[in-house]
């Protein structure tokens, strides 16, 4: 027998019934709709986070003081800050890797009636190259500059926009905390993190955050880009020995610093993504096995509706194996069906999602290819046993069947 | 059905019994049924309700299967055949006509009388001219794609004609084909089947508990609790 003669029999059947066979198809749909939104929203979450992460810098080590702590965000315990006679020894000990020293605190800056809260950060002109965050408008720090304490600093776009309306800000004396500083530059703009803006941010040379505004020469951030790639390993374990020779800590106890990969960073985060993912597209796939389940519940109804129906193509002549291909295409169809739709809405509802938590989106042809066929199989599974019962049938019962 | 023997009876049925039950309960459905069917009879099966009429159509038809004795069909024993062998036997070489037509609800005429079809294999294209040429011989060409329920009686019952006469089988079994249908339907409906008996040669085996409508057959087999008591023309049966 013509499968085609089947598969359009199957569509008329599922035609003649819209209604009831929308509602068959609606747990497939939500079924693979779910898996769909879930799988691409984790993918989107992952690739943003990581995203995000490495263009925080190349080859980027932040050095801190303070005992390691594990995650993204590890914050440090107690110890005693770096100060410059450590960076110093970083420099000259520690080949091929560039350093900038930063301290910084929160302040408030004010510009005729503005106030805003904001990060002060003191450094040196390596920040810009290690945290690949280049100056667009304006200059970087001169080396008199770094040197003498001098009053200037380098504002973040939201400063820019949130202090000066928009535009306006070279040249002008902007104060911070108690320091009226000329604004010799423009930052570009990074977009949030994690909610965080990056953008909210001033930088003056460290030895003015020092001076003018901390009152002490702690150091308590040391950025660190090893100019090779492939090197950061290498480099972060020449920082480890030079640290602990410097600040005297005996063999075998705990650094009391830690050294932060950027990129091992990013591998915990989207770890972390990837399996709470995981773990949504499980609780989704449940939906759709309770939608496999449906399926079945309506082909057993309907086979026992169509017995009579059943009776007739035995008796005109169908074999018991084209009775069970017609119920199982039937079913496949239906779930197939369900999936399309499913795909659909979960592409929709995923984009939608995106478009809220500002993630770029991207179909993964993959789980989209994957969940169609799942779909069908699933209208196979579930419809064998009621067309298995259906080619069972005994034609003279089936044809009394009222 | 590559099996069938020529020169043998189209139907030949060697002491069939059909028994349902056991012990007490027993029921002889069928008690010995022997009776040969040639090529071009037109047949009607006759006797009261539960004298095993019905049983020895499903029989016929290769719907049931017998307890015990021989069904030859072409030559071919067909208590032998598997499930699907039967199915195919019926595909090939037999028609149904049912008492309560038996269409596909919802479906045009025209499906329903292609669907033999469908199993044969046969393409779309010949399959809808040959579904049309069957539904303007039983002259409802122009109810096509009207479906059962927007068809009257005597209507659905041609189309079921239509649909058993599609395949070009060598033998149509009627069952109460007019059951349903008042008396102007009726013979209406005989009428039709006899000219296919007369001019195209088809043999037709009809079930029938009205006496005045075996007056159409050439023949008539009268049933009583199961066993074959009267076999011979309308007239000499009545007598």
């Amino acid at each position: 027998m013509i499968v085609w003669s089947t598969i359009g029999m199957s569509l008329r059947q599922i035609g003649r019934n819209k209604m009831r066979s929308f509602l068959t198809a609606l747990g497939i749909v939500i079924g693979v709709g779910a898996v769909i939104a879930m799988v691409h929203l984790g993918d989107a979450a992952t690739r943003n986070v990581t995203d995000r992460i490495s263009a925080m810098g190349q080859n980027l080590l932040m050095v801190q003081p303070g005992t390691r702590r594990r995650g993204p965000g590890g914050s440090r315990s107690e110890a005693k800050p770096f100060d410059e006679r450590v960076v110093r020894a970083l420099e000259s000990e520690v080949s091929g890797a560039i350093f900038a020293p930063s301290a910084s605190s929160r302040a408030t800056v004010v510009l005729g009636n503005t106030n805003w809260p904001t990060t002060v950060t003191g450094t040196t002109n390596g920040f810009f190259k290690i945290r690949d965050w280049p100056v667009v408008e304006g200059r970087e720090f001169e080396a008199g500059e770094l040197r003498a304490a001098t009053p200037v600093c380098i504002v973040g776009k939201t400063i820019v926009d949130e202090v000066f309306g928009g535009t306006g800000a070279l040249d002008a004396q902007l104060r911070v905390g108690k320091l009226s500083c000329r604004v010799i530059g423009v930052l570009e703009s990074k977009s949030s993190m994690m909610g965080q803006d990056q953008d909210d941010l001033v930088l003056m040379p460290l030895s003015t955050f020092q001076r003018r505004i901390a009152g002490n020469w702690d150091i308590s951030m040391v950025y660190v880009s090893a100019l090779v790639d492939g090197t950061t390993e290498e480099v972060q374990s020449q920082i480890e020995t030079v640290l602990r020779e410097k600040r005297r800590i005996a063999p075998g106890a705990d650094d009391d610093f830690n050294v932060r990969d950027m990129a091992e960073i990013a591998e915990t985060v989207s770890g972390t993504f990837e399996a709470l993912s995981m773990l949504l597209s499980f609780i989704a796939a449940v939906s759709l096995l309770v939608g496999g389940i449906g399926i079945m519940n309506i082909m057993l109804v309907s086979v026992t509706e169509r017995t009579r129906e059943i009776g007739i193509r035995l008796a005109i002549g169908a074999r018991g194996r084209e009775v069970l291909w017609q119920f199982l295409i039937e079913s496949a169809v239906l779930s197939g069906i369900g999936g399309l739709l499913g795909i659909g809405v979960g592409l929709g509802g995923a984009y939608g999602l995106c478009q809220l938590a500002e993630f770029t989106f991207a179909p993964v042809p993959s789980i989209i290819v994957i969940a169609f066929l799942i779909s069908a199989v699933i209208g196979v599974m579930f419809g064998f046993w009621p067309a298995y019962k259906a080619a069972r049938l005994d034609p003279i019962e089936a044809l009394r069947h009222e | 059905m590559g099996g069938a023997v020529h020169g043998a009876h189209l139907i030949e049925m060697r002491g069939i019994t059909k028994y349902y039950g056991k012990g007490e309960a027993l029921v002889r459905a069928l008690d010995g049924i022997d009776v040969t069917i040639d090529d071009g009879e037109f047949v009607a099966v006759m006797g009261s309700s539960g004298s095993g009429k019905s049983t020895c159509m499903n029989i016929l038809g290769a719907l049931d299967t017998p307890t015990g004795g021989e069904y030859l069909f072409k030559g071919v024993n067909v208590a032998r055949l598997s499930r699907d062998q039967q199915a195919l036997l019926r595909r090939e070489y037999i028609g149904f006509v049912f008492q309560s037509f038996n269409l596909l609800p919802r479906t045009s005429a025209l499906e329903n009388v292609e669907l033999p079809l469908v199993y044969r294999g046969v393409h779309r294209r010949q399959r809808r001219q040959r579904a049309m040429e069957m539904l303007d011989l039983v002259g409802l060409s122009d109810r096509a794609h009207h479906t059962p329920a927007e068809l009257s009686g005597g209507q659905q019952q041609r189309v079921a004609i239509a649909r058993a006469l599609a395949t070009d089988p060598s033998v149509l079994f009627a069952d109460e084909p007019t059951g349903n249908l008042d008396s102007k339907r009726s013979a209406e409906v005989l009428d039709f089947l006899a000219d296919l008996n007369r001019q195209q040669g088809i043999t037709i085996v009809m079930v029938t508990h009205e006496p005045e409508l075996a007056e159409w057959a050439k023949r008539v087999l009268w049933f009583s609790d199961g066993r074959l008591v009267k076999d011979g023309t309308p007239a000499e049966v009545a007598a």
